[in-house]
Formats: C-alpha cells, structure tokens, sequence
C-alpha cells in the first residue's frame, strides 16, 4: 500500500495567502510516500514546505512557477501504475476530457494528473484515470468561479487505486472516495 | 605588610590560623571529655583568638570561621550539659566575659546566649537585646561582620516571636524586629566601611570580595521576613521604612542595589502592592549610579506573575492604581538618570508594559501610554544603533501581539508606530515581518481602509525603500522572502462591502506603487487577484448603472487594474504582465465588456511581440494566449478574426519547428468552440491541422537533414488525434479518408524508422490505435462513425 498526495495550483502567494490551516493539520510528514503536483506553487517556501512532508516529490512546471526547472510532463511508475503529470495549461482547450484523453495517450499513463482548472476532477476514461485534485488554497480561478480548496490522496495497492479527494466547503473537510480497478488488458508499458 | 602579601602567604597563613586553632581545639575536647570547665574556657578562648587575625582575606576568613562555629557547637552542647549538671547558666554567662581578649570573649557570650535563652531564665529580649548591643565592641569591618553573622545564626530560633516558645510580653514581636533590625544595620554600617579598609590601589579587588560577603548581610531581611508576626502593618510601618533608611543612608551603590533587590526577593508581593509608594519613592534617593532599572524591573516582573496568578489579586492591583504609581516611578528614574543607556530606559518600560498587559488588558490607554512615554524618552535622538536597545524595542512591540494575538489593537495604539520609527531599517524590518507574521497566524483580516493605511505605515520598511537607509547589500533570498510576506498579507486585507474594499485596493495599490522595481514583480499579482476577485463579487449585479455614485464598477476596477499591470514594465516582468492582462481579458469577457476584453489582449500581444524574447517563454505565453482567446465569447467577428489571425500567425512563427506544430494545431480550437452556437468553423479547422502537418513534415525533412534521421514522427500521431478529436466532434472536413491516411503515413514511417525508433512514440500511437479500436467495438453512432478505419 503507497500514499501518494496530489495537489497544485496553490498560487501562493499570488493568489492565496497559504494552505487552509485545517489542511495543514491533516498533511503531516511521514505518512506520505510520494508527493505529485501539477505546479503553481509558487515559490520556494512552498516547495519547501511540501518537500518537508516527503521528500519524493514531483513537480511539473506551471506558468506562474519561479522554479523554471521543473518539467513540462513527468511520468513516473508506482506499484503496478503508471503516472503521468502535467500542469495543463499547455492542453488547449483547458480541462477539456477529450484533450486530456490525448495527452494520457501520448504519456501512455494509467493515471494522468493535471490542474490548471481549479477544479477537482475525476473521471475513468477508456480504463485510465484523469484526474484534477483542484486547487489546493482554492485559489481565484478564471475558469472556475467559487473554488473550494481540495486535493487528493490515492492509495495505490496493486491493481487498485483508492482516490480519496478532500475538499474544504464552508470551513468543513469532506471526503469522498473514487474506486478504480487497473484491468487485466493493462497497456502499461511494462 | 597587611592584606598586601601574595597568594601564597596567604595560604600560609591560613594554615597557620587553622593550625592553631585545632591544636587549641584538641586540649578543648580533652577538657570537654572530662568536664573541666576553666580548661573549656581557656583553650575555646585561645581557639577562639585565631579569628583576631587581619590578614585574610574575607574569603580565607571564612573558611576559618567555619572551623571556628563547627567547634562551637560542640561547646555550645558541652554548656547546655553543664546547666543540666547543676551549673547556673547566669554564672556561666558572667564566667565568660574573663576572657581576656574582646573577640574570643564575645563569641563566647553569644554561645552561652544561646543556652541561656532557650533555658528561659531570662526573657530571650533581654538577653539579645545585651548581645547585640555588646557586640559593638568589634568595629574591625570582617570580624565584625562575622561575629554578628554568629549572633544571627545562634538566634534566629529563639526570637521571641508571636507563637515561638521564647514569644514574651505584649511588644514581643516589636522586641524581635528591633533585636534583627539592630543587628542587621550594624551589619550593614560594617559591610560598606569594608571598602574603605586598606590601599586604594587595592579598591576594585576589595569590592569582589565585599560583594561576596553580601549574603551575610541579607540573611537578616530574610530572618525578617520568616518572622510570624510581621504582619502587613508591621512591614509598612516599621520594618520596611527602618530598611529602607538604612538603605538610603548607607549612601553606597553596591549595598543599595544588592539590599534593594534582597527586599524584593523576600518579601510577599501583597507587602509590596501595598507599600509601592514607600519602596518606590527610596529609588530616586539612591545613588545616581546604582542599576535601579534592574531594580524595578524585577519588582515589576514580580508584581506581573502575582496579577497572572490568580484574578482574585487583580482589584488590589486597581485599589493601589500600581500602574499610576509605577509609570510615576519610572518617569523619575528616568529623568534622574540622565546617563542611563537607552536600552536601560527602553527595557524599563518593557516592563511596565508586561505589567501592563497582565494586569490591566482592556486599558489600552495604558499600553499606548507607556508606547507615548518610550517615544517621548528616544525622541530627538537618532536612530538606536545598539544592538541591546534595538532587541528591547522589538520586545516592547512584540508584547502586545503575543497578547492580544489581534494586530487590530496595535493599529488603534497611536503611538505604536512611532516607536517604530526609532528602529534602525533592518530591525524595522524584521518587526514588519513580526507583524505580518502574526496577522497571518491569527489569520486576522484586516476590513477597513483605515485599518489598512495603519498597516502599511507600521510595515513601510518593507514596502519601499526608507529615506536614509543604506544602500541594501541585502541577502536576496531574505529580500524575496520579505516581500512574499508583503505579498500573502494582501490576502488578508479584505472587506465584503464593494465601495470599502475598492477603497482599500486603491490604498495597498498606492503604497506598493511606492515599492520600486525590485518590488513590484511579488507585490502586484496579489493586488491584482484581489480586485480580480472584487470584479467577480461585481460581476452581473453591475448591469451598467448609470449612477455616478456607484465606485465599485467593474469598468472602474479595469481602468486600475490595467495601470498597475502597466507598473511591471519598469521592472521588467513582459511575462507576469502578460499573464495578468490575459486574467483581466478573461474577467472582462466574463462581464461583457468587449473593448476592456479586448484592449487587455492587445496590451499581451504587444508585449508579446516586443517584450518576450525567450523562445521557451514564447511558447508558453502562446498557449496561454491560445487557451484564454479559445474561452473568450466576448468579442464580435471583427475582433475575433483580427485576434485568431495574430495567434496563429506567431504560432507558426515560433523558433522551433515541433513547437510551431503544436501551436499551431492548438489553434484549430480558436475555430471550433463546443459549447458555443456560432463558432464551428470546420474548414478553418482544418486549415490549422494542415498547416500543422506541413510543418511537421517540414520538421522531419530538417531532422534528416541534420542528423541523418526521420524527425519526430510523434507531432504525426499528436495531429492523428487532433483530427480524431474533431472527426468525433462532427467536423465534417476531417474525413475518415484523411484519417486513414495519417494512420499509413505514421506506419510507414515508424517502419522505415525502426534503427531509430522512439519508444515513447511508438506507444503513443499503439493507444491511439487501439483508442480507435475502442472506438469502433463502442457501437451506436461513434461505432458506427469509426466503422470505415481500418486499423
């Protein structure tokens, strides 16, 4: 069983002073073995921070990141899932399924993650995984009016992946949980 | 040749003075063991003679006394026997004084003194009363000193105190204060006439062992202070008034000091409450030079924890008005010691401000009283440059944070900044930082304009550079963390009334204005977003009311949204502001406002053009522009196809082949909006995809070219699934025919590639194929649609 937190668009401190302090809580080190975000973090201190609760981290590039190392895509494999990253605002039209869709295939990725959107998303799609765990500061979005902050933990066990997306509405966390079975015609690379 | 000599003849002659004094201790014993009280007598007194010397120093003589009083506790037992044998205690009190020498003769009466009290033959007053006055005779300051230390430790149980078995006639605890009050300023008269013993040269070493010496003296306040029946009026009316006068009169520093703390240190803090004004009012006696902040710190520290300890003492508090009292004191000390360094007066009144806080929190007339009264000390005089003056500054502002944990309160403290103003630029900084630090940690939103001004005016330090400051050789990363902090904190400034929340943009707008170039780049997007933010909250509900008095329009946010991006050019920040104009395109288009929408675009493709140079910076403002212009439902025909014609035109402009591709078929979706009647323009569509094919052969034949090999066959099997995409969306110009012939084409190419084959592209195109495949066993009409590829 891995933990793997999934977060971006944090726009700190462009667009959002710092994480919920009730996310904070929850997001101790330690328990997570990999950390993806999809970018915007923005800054350093941020960085920091979230390398503070994992040190396996990966990080794709977004627009507003000071970092200009970060990479444009990144796949990485855990467990028997192939990962795909990207911030999206590359993927015109932005948050669009379809598009998405393309860019899981050009990864070739079981799970492809993505932000930009502000919006969580989850959807299975030809048996892949899109996944947008929003913004984790609900940061002010042009797509997406009344961001809730949220992100997303996935708890991958073999061939399954439990993805459970907290999301701060009114002052209180909710979770909720997204079941997927990887089949056996797995195109995984490997 | 007196205290002069060396450290070693002084080892000498302790070794003599102890040699002596056993080998007179041993014939005592011997006289002990067999009851001869005159050997007893002669051998103590011959002991005893050993302490007459002068030329130890306190610290050997000390050593030499113990000895002394180990063996006088034996003979002190030896003498209690004696009176239960049947020998008078009244006879042996007189047999003592035979002694030839004063000093033996009179520790030896303070031995016999013991016995004679707790045999009660006489009233313990009289007894000490004789004692102390007898022990005059030794002027000599170290004997003395240690003769009266004697007196004192052999009477401290037998005081006739109320409840004590010696507790005599109706005054008796008066009889008891007095016989401690005696003694102890006898004492002190010996301590302070020590300085004056021996060379001058000698003084400084001198005072070293005084002040080890002091101890004997404040054990008498302490023995006081044990004494049951010093009741509250007691201490007002006589004990402390008597101390205090030995103290005032002594006329030396080092007693003053030590005894003023010493009265704090053992005395309840309901006594002092109580008698502040009396305590208070010896300060500005003592001498000039005597560290009497300390002094009042501690006393107010002390009174601090006494308020904290419990609410019940709090009315006291008021009943006396201690802090009236207290600033008073402070004030005076201040004005007496002209010479006191500013951190000694600074620290004076941090501590009048944490007694402040404990013990009166809603009297913030108080705090901003002792604020006033700092000010007025450090007015008229230049920055504080010293580090310890500067440390007591940050904690004189830190208090009422940590306290009121609401940066709310500070604002209202006029004189808040003010003290502010006295910190050197560096320090001001990191108390700016302090600030905003707690605000944040509260989470502490700031709502009103006024409250806003306030704000920047503590933190100025960080948001421009101060006249006078030196030119910064400021860290970088310090400097970006600083105006990250600036940066959050507008976060925190908000209000749900448009027309107040206007007003405090247009204030943080002014004061980061102020910032520099070097600012600008962290402070304007946070601005920005929040007056993105009131735009949304305006958005609809503004319909475009004619009335003038309405501020808060969107129109009006526009207008100063777009200056302040404007600011970034001075930086230079071409891509920050093009990213934020695309924001404000994006929010203009959400309020139907074509030309705001329209200008804003304007505005990133000017810098587009002129500013971005950066071919990897270039690509990614592209697809911004791309991706913001594909979500824009604003604009009519004109200024949509002036704006898509400018898109796809840098599109194919950029440097790199691939990167031209991409674009370029990015731009297919400017002419096929999905969820929008009116923009499916399916030939335009596919213009862009042949365009994008083109230049994806026009990369292959460059890549073999150059390095012998087929190009990137992946920009194939990306525009594949571009027209896949639109085939599915039901654009009639993208044809099975034209699919069926990129999927050979891709399969020709990856065979005759196969030397060098690109793993990741070859797996591209299996999911695409077999996405097609999917496709086609779905059934229904995208079955149906897909049924003529063959794969």
């Amino acid at each position: 069983m891995v933990l793997v937190l999934a977060l971006g668009d944090l726009h700190i401190p462009h667009r959002a002073a710092d994480l919920p302090p009730k996310f904070k809580s929850m997001l101790v080190p330690g328990k997570i073995q990999h950390i993806i975000c999809t970018g915007n973090l923005c800054i350093k201190e941020v960085h920091d921070y979230l390398k503070s609760l994992c040190p396996d981290m990966h990080i794709t590039r977004g627009e507003y990141d000071e970092d200009a190392r970060y990479p444009e895509t990144k796949t990485l494999t855990i467990g028997q899932f192939k990962l795909g990253l990207c911030h999206g605002h590359q993927v015109v039209p932005w948050g669009d399924l379809d598009s998405l869709a393309m860019l899981q295939r050009q990864l070739d990725v079981d799970i492809l993650v993505t932000g930009h959107t502000h919006q969580f998303k989850a959807y299975k799609h030809e048996g892949g995984v899109v996944i947008n765990p929003g913004s984790a500061t609900g940061a002010y979005s042009s797509i997406t009016y009344d961001v809730n902050p949220s992100f997303v933990l996935m708890d991958i066990d073999a061939l399954r992946v439990v993805v459970y997306v907290y999301e701060l509405i009114d002052g209180e966390v909710k979770v909720d949980k997204i079941d997927f079975k990887k089949t056996s015609t797995s195109h995984s690379a490997h | 040749m007196m205290s002069d000599g060396g450290i070693e003849d002084e080892e000498k002659w302790l070794a003599e003075g102890i040699a002596g004094l056993q080998h007179n201790a041993f014939y005592m014993h011997r006289a002990l063991d067999s009851n001869n009280l005159r050997d007893a007598l002669k051998y103590s007194a011959q002991m005893l003679s050993e302490l007459r010397t002068s030329r130890l120093s306190p610290h050997k003589y000390y050593e030499l006394y113990m000895r002394a009083f180990d063996e006088l506790r034996k003979l002190e037992m030896f003498f209690k026997e004696e009176t239960k044998r049947g020998c008078s205690v009244i006879d042996l009190y007189e047999l003592v004084q035979h002694a030839g020498n004063i000093l033996p003769r009179l520790y030896l009466l303070c031995t016999v003194g013991s016995v004679y009290i707790r045999s009660k033959e006489a009233p313990a007053k009289d007894v000490l009363k004789d004692l102390v006055e007898m022990c005059r005779g030794i002027q000599h300051p170290v004997r003395g000193l240690f003769l009266r230390s004697y007196l004192s430790q052999v009477s401290r149980d037998k005081l006739p105190d109320i409840g004590s078995e010696y507790e005599g006639d109706a005054d008796t605890v008066m009889d008891a204060v007095e016989f401690v009050l005696q003694n102890f300023t006898e004492m002190n008269k010996l301590w302070v006439r020590m300085q004056h013993q021996g060379p001058v040269r000698e003084k400084e070493k001198r005072e070293k062992e005084r002040s080890e010496l002091r101890d004997l003296v404040g054990k008498n306040l302490h023995v006081l202070s044990q004494i049951e029946g010093v009741d509250l009026d007691l201490y007002r009316d006589t004990v402390l008034p008597r101390v205090l006068e030995q103290v005032v009169n002594c006329k030396d520093e080092i007693a003053q000091y030590y005894l003023m703390d010493c009265i704090i240190q053992v005395f309840p803090d309901e006594y002092h409450l109580q008698t502040l004004e009396t305590l208070l009012g010896a300060c500005p006696q003592l001498q000039p030079i005597v560290d009497i902040k300390t002094v009042l710190s501690q006393l107010m520290d002390r009174l601090s924890n006494y308020a904290a300890s419990s609410a019940e003492v709090l009315p006291e508090f008021l009943q006396v008005e201690a802090f009236a009292k207290l600033s008073n004191a402070i004030g005076k000390v201040i004005e007496a010691q002209v010479d006191m360094p500013a951190f000694g007066s600074i620290g004076l009144y941090v501590s009048l401000l944490t007694f402040t806080l404990r013990v009166h929190p809603d009297r913030l007339d108080y705090v901003d009283q002792v604020l006033g009264a700092c000010v007025k000390k450090l007015s008229g005089k230049a920055k504080l440059e010293d580090s310890k003056g500067t440390k007591q500054i940050v904690a004189l502002l830190s208090a009422p944070l940590e306290k009121y944990n609401d940066i709310g309160i500070a604002l209202k403290l006029s004189n808040y900044p003010r003290v502010m103003d006295h910190l050197d630029s560096a320090t001001n900084k990191v108390m700016a930082v302090v600030i905003i630090q707690s605000i944040m940690k509260n989470n502490t939103c700031i709502s009103t304009a006024d409250k806003v001004e306030a704000l920047f005016e503590l933190i100025k330090g960080l948001i421009k550079d101060l006249d006078g400051a030196p030119a910064d050789e400021l860290d970088e990363e310090d400097f970006k963390e600083e105006q990250n902090s600036v940066a959050r904190l507008i976060h925190m400034l908000h209000n749900d009334d448009p027309e107040e929340m206007l007003k405090i943009i247009c204030i943080v707008r002014k004061h980061i204005l102020s910032g520099g170039p070097k600012r600008l780049a962290f402070t304007v997007p946070p601005l920005i977003f929040s007056a993105l933010k009131l735009v949304r909250r305006l958005q609809g509900q503004d319909g475009d009311l004619d009335g003038e008095e309405m501020s808060a329009t969107p129109k009006k946010i526009f207008q100063l949204l777009h200056q302040t991006i404007e600011a970034l050019l001075s930086v230079p920040a071409p891509e920050l502001a093009l990213r934020l104009y695309l924001q404000c395109a994006e929010a203009a288009n959400d309020c139907d406002i074509e030309p705001v929408a329209y200008e804003f675009f304007t505005q990133a493709f000017i810098l587009y053009e002129e500013e971005v140079a950066d071919s990897k910076a270039q690509v990614t403002a592209i697809h911004l522009i791309i991706g913001t212009l594909q979500r824009m439902n604003v604009f009519g025909v004109e200024n949509r196809d002036t704006l898509t014609h400018k898109a796809t035109g840098y599109s194919a402009k950029l440097l790199k082949k691939p990167d031209q591709c991409r674009a370029v078929y990015a731009c297919s979706h400017l002419f096929w909006v999905d969820d929008q009647d009116g923009i499916k323009d399916g030939e335009r569509v596919l213009l862009c995809l042949k365009r994008a094919l083109r230049i994806a052969n026009a990369a292959q034949q460059m890549a073999n070219v150059t390095r012998g090999s087929n190009g990137p066959v992946t920009l194939f099997v990306e525009i594949l699934n571009k027209y896949l995409y639109f085939f599915e969306k039901g654009n009639a110009q993208v044809t099975t025919a034209a699919i069926q012939g990129l999927v050979e084409l891709i399969t020709t190419e990856m065979q005759s590639d196969a030397k060098t084959q690109d793993p990741s592209a070859d797996a591209f195109f299996s999911s695409t194929l077999r996405y097609i495949q999917f496709q086609k066993q779905k059934g229904g009409a995208m079955g149906e649609k897909y049924e003529p590829i063959k794969v």
